[in-house]
């Protein structure tokens, strides 16, 4: 089997007396969806921050096509293929969604110490932008200014930005808070196409999208990763019944 | 609003009608001292476009931006002393007045100086940033005040203008042309950044610079090269202000020069193109015309200032023509 | 000395999140204030009491006209607001005042000098500013940590939504806790005073140095004034005292001298820049 695109072995983090993770191997293999869920507390945003490099871990490793990330920072990481999505919507409030897409394909392209040229009409920027926005189903929002969006649509720019980077895998968190039945469908429908151009690692409470969704799931609890497999494996496993499904699964 | 042209176009063209028509206009009246303030009003302008780069465009809110002010003054006094004396510069140099030189070496140095002076503050933020610029600035104005070769408390004086290929600036008029010329380019440099990818990262980096990060930037290095490219072009404008009075004293390092550059650009209108310009001229007229009645008038500064950040945040322009909108 | 400013200042930021830099301006009506009390009466100490009362006032009135509108505001209005102050107070003064300094004597109790172990004489009255320094950081020491009064401003430097939501009166402990710093910024001003001479704009270096202490120390930081403020009155009083000396090794001595008392006023500078380059959020960050 080819190397995991994303791999993390044995990281751990601790805060004072707090052990937010504690040993937690995960990895991400092409062309799948790798969901990761967890009750509120059990270091999913931790977790996260390890991952994209905002947060440095005490010890393990995070492989990323196979090359160690430790002392990358976050536009490092981005720059190597790490598309991610904020849980909170992080935009750049006064851009207009299109703007904000352009300086994600801007990024892509490198070419951010260009002083001269204006970005305004440049079809190099624009096109693949509006691509993007089209994409999601904002291409009619292009023009409106990022503060002035609807959360659900704020969430689409999220995505459609992640897109415009090219990532060689996702890692999208909560994607589906905050949107209503419509817009989770619409989601869960986008995003099963979307695995095939990178794998995907989605942080969710939704329960129905990520039984729809996952190839795998990860389950954490007090930062440990209690069980790994498929659909079928987890709803059927006791510990995870206990610790987090309940009975509902 | 007008198809294509917008308010903040009208007034911004009107200010640019004025600055040029009054001096010409005061020397066929044979009136030098409008010529004078003109210029003053074009020189300021130049600096707070500089410092707009770096705080309207980046947000990066520099205390301590006299300081490439004084440096660029300096180089313009040192050149025109050791010209004048004879006596080499160090390294060997010989001094020359030619005022293209001398803004090259301007520049150069506040590039130079903001590089580290940059590097370091860049990697704090907020108030701390703000703190340390001015800290900085405090640093060379202290040197500036106790090294005694270039007269320090008591400044340096510039007996002949600086010389211009082909000008006589000397003269009033050619030299605020010479102003207004440098003003024009460092304007369209702006507006050149501000439309560029690197004005987009800059403004995003503004905005919000985990977004900025989150696609793959580091926002440090936008900011240094914003900070450093900002620096310059104050710098340079140090020069012409120092060949404007012919004199040059720490006063251009310290804080209070600090405080006004900011001053100029919240008047006007941050991150505006024509900002600077009106904040200037709100600013030098204001000077002008209440300094005549009272000496006083730096209370009533404070007050209108107060009066801005309180209540009309957009400054000048803001007030006049209403918000910008991005595209 | 310096510490009396410093805390002031790190106290108004650390509950507030406002930079005032305004605090200069209260220092310095805290001294005439006293100077033109004490002259009045003829008691310094009356004076001195006066000084207090007329900066906490002025502070008070201050902190409910302007600075109140500020907390929502970024840092940049928050410092061209108070530049603003500094210019309509200084310039205020000297409408009052006059350009000319006012003198201020030291009260005869504390005249003279004292002797150092090891030789030398130390002025009595710097002694006892120390004193007054070492008192008030006990007194702030206590404050914070044993009354109820510390308890609230320690809950408002952690979250200070919370504590309104407890039903503190949030206007009123701001215009407190505004009200303490400004006292101890007028009490600065008077004990210097008697030192220097008193006039306009005699508040602005010393703001300058107090925010190089409370940077170096740590924003919010009390601790971290203290050791801030300690820290650079030693490199100050060394570097003007050292390095002339040291450069007299290799220079001649009329150069030596410049060129190290030239460095001297810059090393205070060099040795913050330093340290932010290490510890960008200064030694004691986030710590009451």
């Amino acid at each position: 089997m080819a190397e995991p695109i994303l791999q993390l072995s044995e990281i751990r983090k601790t805060f004072g007396a707090l052990k937010a993770t504690d040993g937690v191997s995960l990895d991400l293999r092409k062309g799948e969806i790798h969901a990761l869920i967890g009750p509120n507390g059990a270091g999913k945003s931790t977790l996260i921050h390890q991952i994209c490099g905002s947060i440095r871990p005490d010890s393990g490793t995070i492989r990323f096509l196979g090359e160690d990330m430790a002392g990358l920072d976050m536009a490092a990481r981005v720059r190597k293929g790490l598309g991610r999505s904020f849980q909170i919507s992080s935009l750049a409030p006064e851009f207009s969604a299109l703007r904000n897409v352009m300086l994600a394909v801007q990024a892509r392209q490198g070419s951010s110490y260009r002083f001269f040229r204006p970005v305004a009409g440049d079809r190099s920027l624009t096109g693949p932008a509006m691509a993007m926005l089209e994409r999601v189903g904002l291409e009619k929002r292009a023009k409106v200014p990022a503060a002035e969006l609807s959360h659900g649509e704020r969430r689409q720019l999220e995505i459609a930005i992640a897109l415009a980077l090219e990532p060689k895998a996702f890692l999208f968190d909560e994607p589906m808070a905050g949107l209503g039945p419509e817009g989770s469908k619409r989601l869960t429908g986008f995003l099963d196409g979307l695995r095939h151009e990178a794998p995907i690692l989605l942080v969710e409470h939704d329960m129905d999208a990520v039984f729809a969704l996952a190839d795998r799931i990860s389950v954490l609890v007090y930062g440990r990763i209690i069980a790994t497999g498929t659909v079928a494996e987890i709803r059927s496993d006791p510990e995870v019944r206990r610790a987090y499904l309940g009975d509902a699964a | 609003m007008m198809a294509g042209v917008s308010r903040e176009t009208w007034i911004s063209a009107v200010l640019v009608a004025l600055l040029v028509a009054v001096p010409l206009a005061a020397t066929a009246a044979g009136e030098p001292f409008y010529v004078t303030l003109a210029t003053r009003i074009a020189i300021l302008a130049l600096a707070a476009v500089g410092l707009n780069i770096a705080l309207g465009l980046g947000g990066l809110v520099s205390f301590g931006h006299a300081a490439f002010f004084g440096l660029g003054g300096y180089v313009a006094g040192i050149f025109a002393t050791h010209a004048f004396n004879g006596a080499p510069l160090p390294f060997g140099f010989a001094a020359t007045t030619a005022m293209p030189v001398i803004w090259l070496v301007a520049i150069a140095l506040c590039g130079l100086v903001a590089l580290p002076i940059g590097a370091i503050s860049l990697r704090t933020a907020g108030v701390y940033f703000i703190m340390i610029t001015l800290a900085f600035a405090q640093m060379i104005y202290y040197f500036a005040v106790s090294w005694p070769d270039y007269g320090g408390e008591d400044g340096l004086s510039i007996y002949v203008r600086n010389s211009f290929p082909g000008l006589n600036t000397a003269q009033p008029l050619p030299y605020f042309l010479l102003c207004l010329g440098l003003l024009a380019a460092g304007m369209v440099l702006f507006w050149c950044i501000q439309g560029s990818r690197f004005g987009a990262a800059l403004e995003a980096s503004r905005q919000n610079a985990t977004r900025l990060a989150a696609v793959g930037i580091t926002p440090f290095g936008i900011r240094l090269a914003a900070f450093v490219i900002s620096a310059m072009m104050t710098g340079l404008a140090g020069a012409l202000f120092a060949d404007l009075n012919r004199f040059v004293s720490p006063s251009m390092l310290s804080w209070h020069m600090s405080g006004e550059l900011i001053v100029l650009i919240i008047l006007g209108g941050k991150g505006r193109l024509f900002g600077p310009l009106a904040g200037a001229m709100v600013y030098v007229l204001f000077e002008y015309a209440l300094g005549g009645i009272t000496e006083r008038w730096q209370f009533f500064l404070g007050l209108i200032l107060l009066g801005v950040v309180l209540f009309a945040r957009g400054g000048l322009l803001g007030l006049l023509a209403g918000k910008t909108r991005h595209g | 000395m310096l510490f009396l400013i410093a805390a002031g200042l790190t106290l108004i930021f650390g509950v507030m999140g406002l930079i005032n830099l305004a605090h200069g301006s209260l220092y310095m009506i805290g001294a005439f204030a006293c100077a033109a009390v004490a002259a009045a009466t003829g008691s310094f100490w009356i004076g001195l009491v006066a000084s207090l009362a007329a900066a906490a006032a002025a502070g008070a009135l201050m902190e409910v006209a302007v600075i109140r509108r500020l907390y929502e505001r970024d840092h940049l209005d928050q410092v061209l607001a108070t530049f603003a102050l500094i210019l309509i107070l200084s310039e205020g003064m000297r409408w009052l005042f006059g350009s000319f300094p006012l003198y201020l004597d030291i009260p005869p109790v504390l005249q003279g000098a004292v002797p150092l172990p090891g030789g030398g004489q130390y002025q009595l009255y710097r002694l006892a500013i120390i004193g007054v320094g070492i008192v008030v950081a006990v007194g702030l020491y206590l404050l914070i940590s044993r009354t109820r009064l510390g308890m609230r401003i320690r809950a408002g430097e952690s979250d200070r939504e919370m504590i309104a939501a407890l039903g503190v009166d949030i206007r009123t402990l701001y215009t407190v806790v505004f009200a303490l710093g400004a006292a101890l910024a007028g009490l600065a001003g008077a004990l210097v005073g008697a030192l220097q001479s008193v006039q306009v704009g005699m508040g602005e270096p010393a703001l300058i140095l107090a925010f190089v202490v409370i940077v170096i120390g740590g924003i919010g930081s009390i601790k971290g004034a203290l050791v801030g403020a300690v820290l650079v009155g030693v490199v100050d009083t060394m570097g003007r005292f050292l390095l002339p000396k040291l450069l007299a090794l290799a220079l001649p001595i009329s150069q030596a001298n410049s060129v190290g008392a030239a460095l001297a006023s810059m090393l205070i500078y060099i040795v913050m820049a330093l340290i932010l380059a290490f510890r960008p959020r200064g030694l004691f960050a986030g710590q009451a």
